[in-house]
């Protein structure tokens, strides 16, 4: 782009707060009552990192690998790349931290940390239960109800927080780190994709950033 | 010829003919037209309104059936008031899309004067992308083709001449915003065969005044003036401002009409493009594009005037 210095941010924003509240209305609409089902799978996730046996850490990490895909297909490519061509450019790396998932959770050597002590833990398995539970009703702010809730599992954002929550539990502290920077970049743009349309709630996704990125700083005890 | 028929060819040509004697009372420059107020643009040889729609952002609404059949409502009061011009880019994500849907709804293909550009870096792709926003917006061709932001402008621009040598366009032209690039946009309006400049121009980024807008009247090139409103920053600043007085001696009801009217008074300009959502607004807009318009001491006036403020 030449003199790109000469754009403000909100210069390069193609959509409005409308179209953008609007694509999780029909997305929402599109899968219903999928979010039930993608509600009880969250739960699940909670439940296989609060009590993370090697089984269900590696169901959990699976499930996490498949819904990064879906994401990004179904709601990424499908909805929002449509009306917002720089999302394309995003895609490769949804698809690549479904592998990571893949990889780093079902291959030897991860675990997740179970210690009651450590606050890195506690920090770790708030953001995941946020993800799922508190994430979706951040909707009412829009004023709209919860027609374009946000959901793990069908909307990217409680999905990239729950898995910010994972990398934050997932021992050693590399692969952690590794799981940790996709999840962490999509919630950069999504806070200030949300800052320049004015939306409310921008701070939530940098927050989860802050917190996972601190909690991570402090090697929770492992199980 | 049946009956009917012929009445109806005789009523034309009454139309036509008081049309035509009403054209010849008025001043040539600006004409009024059915609704709003027309300008020649010499390159082109035709008048078009001065008040256009832009679709930025607007109309970039993915196939979202209720906002699609708001922006067709859009483009109906778009219509209904006389608009014709209608700008968009295979950069305005679904705009083009949107447009054509609105276009097939209301039957409307032949009342539009269908601007779109070229937004390529590789110009062998130009041709490929031109005829996707063709079938986008459902046309059988463009009547103005763009190239957008000075995007590769040599080898687009050769492009759109040999598509209009062919016939394949009507008219052809080049477009930047924000102020950018004037130097080499100044070179391209003195030597390249074009018919129309797209630019921003408003009551506070008046830097085309200096030497592009004379110099679009000295070659008799279209001006297009995008960023009326610096996508609603200007109306945003001005809301809270008391109307001047002048403003009723030119008709203006609103700050956005009171910047419509200053750009579009211009003698350069051809129109300006603005993008709205909104049915009221359009119509508001359109309405910015009749008598009276200030003369060149009011522009003077009211420019003083929002600097200040
Ligand atoms: N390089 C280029 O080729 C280039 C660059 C920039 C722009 N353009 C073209 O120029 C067009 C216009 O520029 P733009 O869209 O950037 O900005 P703009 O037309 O200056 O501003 C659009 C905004 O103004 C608001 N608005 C419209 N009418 C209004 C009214 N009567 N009262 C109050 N607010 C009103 C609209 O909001 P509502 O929806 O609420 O009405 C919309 O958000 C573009 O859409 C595009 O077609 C081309």
């Amino acid at each position: 782009m030449s003199e790109w210095w000469t754009y403000r941010p909100g210069d390069l924003l193609m959509v409005s707060l409308r179209v953008y509240e609007r694509l999780f209305v029909l997305h929402n609409q599109a899968l219903w009552p999928a979010q039930w089902l993608a509600l009880a799978l969250g739960a699940g996730l909670l439940l296989a990192l609060w009590r993370p046996a090697a089984g269900r850490r590696r169901l959990a990490l699976a499930g996490l690998a498949a819904a990064w895909g879906f994401v990004a297909w179904a709601f990424l490519w499908q909805r929002y790349a449509p009306v917002n061509w720089g999302i394309r450019y995003l895609l490769p790396l949804f698809a690549l931290q479904a592998l990571l998932l893949l990889v780093l959770g079902l291959g030897r050597g991860v675990r997740v940390t179970a210690s009651r002590r450590a606050p890195a833990r506690w920090a770790g398995l708030a953001l995941v239960a946020y993800a799922v539970f508190g994430h979706p009703l951040t909707a009412l702010l829009h004023g709209h109800g919860l027609a374009g809730a946000e959901v793990i599992g069908l909307a990217p954002d409680p999905l990239a927080i729950a898995t910010l929550g994972v990398a934050v539990l997932v021992q050693p502290a590399r692969r952690g780190w590794a799981l940790l920077a996709i999840p962490a970049l999509w919630c950069l743009t999504s806070a200030a994709t949300l800052l320049l349309l004015g939306a409310p709630g921008a701070w939530l996704p940098l927050a989860a950033v802050v917190i996972a990125v601190a909690a991570r700083w402090r090697p929770p005890g492992c199980a | 010829m049946s009956l009917e028929s012929q009445r109806l060819s005789r009523r034309r040509l009454l139309g036509g003919l008081l049309a035509l004697a009403a054209g010849a009372a008025l001043p040539p420059f600006p004409a009024r037209g059915s609704e709003i107020l027309t300008r020649e643009v010499p390159a082109i040889g035709e008048a078009l309104p001065l008040v256009g729609l832009g679709s930025w952002i607007t109309f970039n609404v993915g196939d979202d059936p209720l906002l699609l059949e708001e922006c067709t409502a859009v483009m109906a009061a778009f219509f209904a008031g006389g608009g014709r011009m209608i700008d968009s880019s295979p950069m305005y994500g679904t705009s083009q899309a949107t447009i054509g849907h609105g276009l097939a709804t209301l039957d409307a293909a032949g009342k539009v004067y269908a601007t779109d550009k070229v937004w390529t870096s590789n110009a062998a792709e130009g041709p490929s992308q031109i005829e996707a926003s063709r079938r986008d917006w459902g046309v059988p061709r463009f009547d103005l083709l763009q190239v957008h932001n000075l995007l590769a402008w040599e080898a687009n621009l050769d492009t759109l001449q040999a598509m209009k040598a062919a016939g394949e366009v009507r008219h052809i032209g080049i477009t930047t915003s924000h102020g950018r690039r004037h130097g080499t946009l100044e070179r391209i309006m003195r030597d390249a065969d074009i018919d129309f400049v797209q630019l921003t121009y408003n009551i506070v980024d008046r830097e085309a005044e200096a030497r592009l807008l004379p110099l679009a009247r000295e070659r008799g090139l279209g001006v297009i003036a995008n960023r009326p409103f610096q996508r609603k920053r200007l109306v945003r600043r001005l809301a809270g401002e008391p109307l001047p007085g002048w403003a009723a001696e030119i008709g203006a009801e609103s700050w956005a009409q009171v910047i419509l009217k200053f750009i579009v008074s211009h003698p350069a300009v051809s129109c300006a493009i603005p993008a709205t959502t909104r049915v009221d607004h359009v119509r508001e807009n359109l309405a910015a594009a009749r008598e009276p318009l200030p003369d060149a001491a009011l522009r003077r006036r009211m420019a003083e005037h929002v600097r200040a403020l």
